[in-house]
């Protein structure tokens, strides 16, 4: 029987801690077709630890009741995990005030938030808003509805081959009439880090707030709200092992406290008459409606666990993982990696000769590796490299290079049955 | 278990490499662009209609083995046929590749190669856009439909 330093193909005592992380995952141990589960699909959504399921059925088994309502024991409980949850968040982005946090249901309502209510309001037909050629679609679609509502202009700041932001091009984009800069942290096609802290600073000079899109940063990348100096940073919880249907938007509070409500209705009042209406105070401003108080406290533990391993343990694992794959893929003939950044995380996204992504995803699926194939929810930047899509695998720190080593045996497959 | 090779049989390979009917009609009279929303696969078919009878037909577009392979088998199968020969065709063809009892059907001919695709229930969609195109086409709707 081989040790378990050996399927890894290195010795150490990291390894270890990779097989102990698995074992928080059931999920893990499931099969497919027959075959043991290789989840290479991290970048779509994550799996979740023990501890957040638990997290989740001992909300509903034992303190189930509304936030912020009552004045009975369980609406207090809940109420009190509920913020606790949010300052878990605040820590783990060291954002400086927990009313700087806002739960949505995604980075997507995040993003459509600040649209509506920070730029719809201060956005004429002279003005503009920036985005990249790489950003995902729910941080381009949120930015044409509002620049259609207003008659702004989106303007598209260019990535260069290797699908790094071209930051030259970027800083001449800037101009008087920005009102904001939305930009990808990391893309969830290439896996390219953007220099956030640098593309703030160029806004900043202008006085142009920046939004990042931080789906993809969140897990791979220690996130330092303050550090960053950004202005909103918004977020999945299911991407970082959270439930679906809990995100954050970050504002900063004065940003936040400058902006109307993005959904109106209960929680999010302090006074109601027919007459007149007073919005209750940060962040409370945005959760209207019950909110999803299982999902917060579920994201609180996930936050907890990942914090207990540490960004800076993950980032080296996954780093590793990331080099192993590049450099067997390099060695496939016919196999193109598409983004190649001199920063980047967690993604490996590819095209082979010959072979539709759609076929690779399939081929793979039988084998038990599940990736992605298509165009990653990012049309304009497939067009911008001339492919209709890719197939993408993308890690997490609970993967192996054992798991790296099956897809690359599979893609050997896929060439083996389409050069037949 | 499904097989891989249930799905991709030596046919598949050879319409994928190779597809029949694989240009524009300049003589079309009437055409229909077919989008897969999942994979962003797009297929044009081109269609010559004399009467009620299917006089060309062709495609042009960029899709997988599977997508490719069934929109070249459609355009072979449905040359020369009458609509609702066609019609029936797509009927049979349907119901082969989204049941799993369905009966081997000898009407389908060349067709059956992709029977496979009842197993792998994401891969339903590539297999009958070009017939949905096709649908669409006939109808000559200006929106190019999608296999949602």
């Amino acid at each position: 029987m081989k040790m378990e330093s050996e399927i890894l193909g290195r010795p150490g005592h990291a390894e270890n801690d990779v097989w102990r992380w698995r074992r928080d995952f059931p999920v893990l141990r499931e099969t497919v077709h027959g075959k043991p589960l290789v989840y290479l699909d991290n970048a779509a959504t994550t799996q979740k630890p023990q501890s957040v399921i638990d997290a989740e059925a001992a909300f509903y088994s034992r303190i189930n009741a509304n936030v912020h309502r009552g004045v009975h024991a369980l609406s207090q409980y809940a109420t009190d995990e509920y913020e606790a949850a949010r300052d878990k968040v605040r820590r783990f982005i060291n954002a400086a005030d927990a009313r700087e946090i806002i739960f949505v249901r995604g980075t997507t309502e995040a993003i459509n938030l600040v649209a509506q209510s920070h730029a719809r309001p201060r956005l004429t037909q002279d003005d503009n808003i920036i985005v990249s050629a790489m950003e995902h679609h729910s941080n381009i679609v949120p930015w044409q509805m509002v620049c259609a509502q207003t008659g702004a202009e989106l303007r598209v700041a260019p990535v260069n081959d290797a699908g790094e932001l071209d930051l030259d091009m970027f800083a001449k984009l800037v101009g008087p009439g920005t009102r904001l800069v939305a930009l990808t942290h990391l893309s969830n096609a290439l896996g390219s880090i953007t220099p956030a802290a640098r593309i703030v600073e160029i806004a900043h000079a202008h006085g142009v707030p920046v939004l990042l899109d931080g789906a993809q940063a969140i897990a791979h990348l220690g996130v330092d709200v303050r550090a960053l100096d950004c202005d909103f940073y918004a977020f999945s919880g299911h991407k970082i092992c959270g439930p679906t249907g809990i995100g954050v938007l970050y504002g900063k509070a004065a940003l936040l406290d400058a902006m109307p409500p993005y959904q109106v209705g209960g929680d999010m009042i302090r006074s109601v008459t027919f007459g007149e209406t007073q919005y209750n105070d940060l962040p409370y401003k945005f959760e209207a409606g019950t909110p999803n108080i299982a999902g917060a406290i579920g994201l609180g533990a996930a936050l907890d666990y990942v914090s207990a391993i540490g960004l800076e343990t993950i980032a080296a694992h996954e780093r590793d993982l990331l080099d192993h794959a590049t450099g067997l893929a390099n060695g496939i003939e016919g196999l193109r990696i598409i983004g190649t950044a001199r920063h980047k995380a967690g993604v490996l996204s590819f095209t082979l000769d010959g072979v539709h992504p759609h076929d690779i995803g399939t081929i793979l699926d039988h084998d038990g590796v599940a990736i992605r194939t298509g165009h990653h929810c990012a049309m304009p930047l497939m067009q911008r490299f001339g492919i209709a899509g890719t197939a993408r695998a993308s890690f997490s720190f609970y993967n192996t290079r054992a798991e790296v080593d099956a897809l690359i045996a599979g893609l050997a497959k896929v060439q083996e049955m389409f050069q037949r | 278990m499904s097989d891989l090779r249930d799905l991709y049989q030596e046919v598949i390979f050879d319409h994928y490499k190779k597809p029949h009917n694989y240009h524009a009609l300049a003589e079309a009279n009437h055409v229909a662009h077919g989008h897969n929303r999942l994979c962003g696969d797009q297929l044009t078919v081109y269609l010559r209609l004399e009467g009620d009878v299917i006089a060309d037909l062709s495609f042009e577009g960029n899709g997988c083995a599977i997508s490719t392979a069934s929109a070249s088998l459609m355009t072979e199968a449905l040359k020369g046929r009458k609509l609702d020969e066609a019609e029936q065709l797509f009927q049979d063809f349907h119901h082969m590749v989204t049941h799993a009892d369905a009966e081997p059907d000898p009407a389908l001919g060349k067709l059956e190669v992709l029977a496979g695709v009842r197993e792998f229930p994401a891969r339903v969609k590539c297999a009958t856009l070009a017939w949905h195109t096709l649908q669409a086409a006939l109808k000559d709707r200006a929106e190019p439909v999608s296999t949602e």
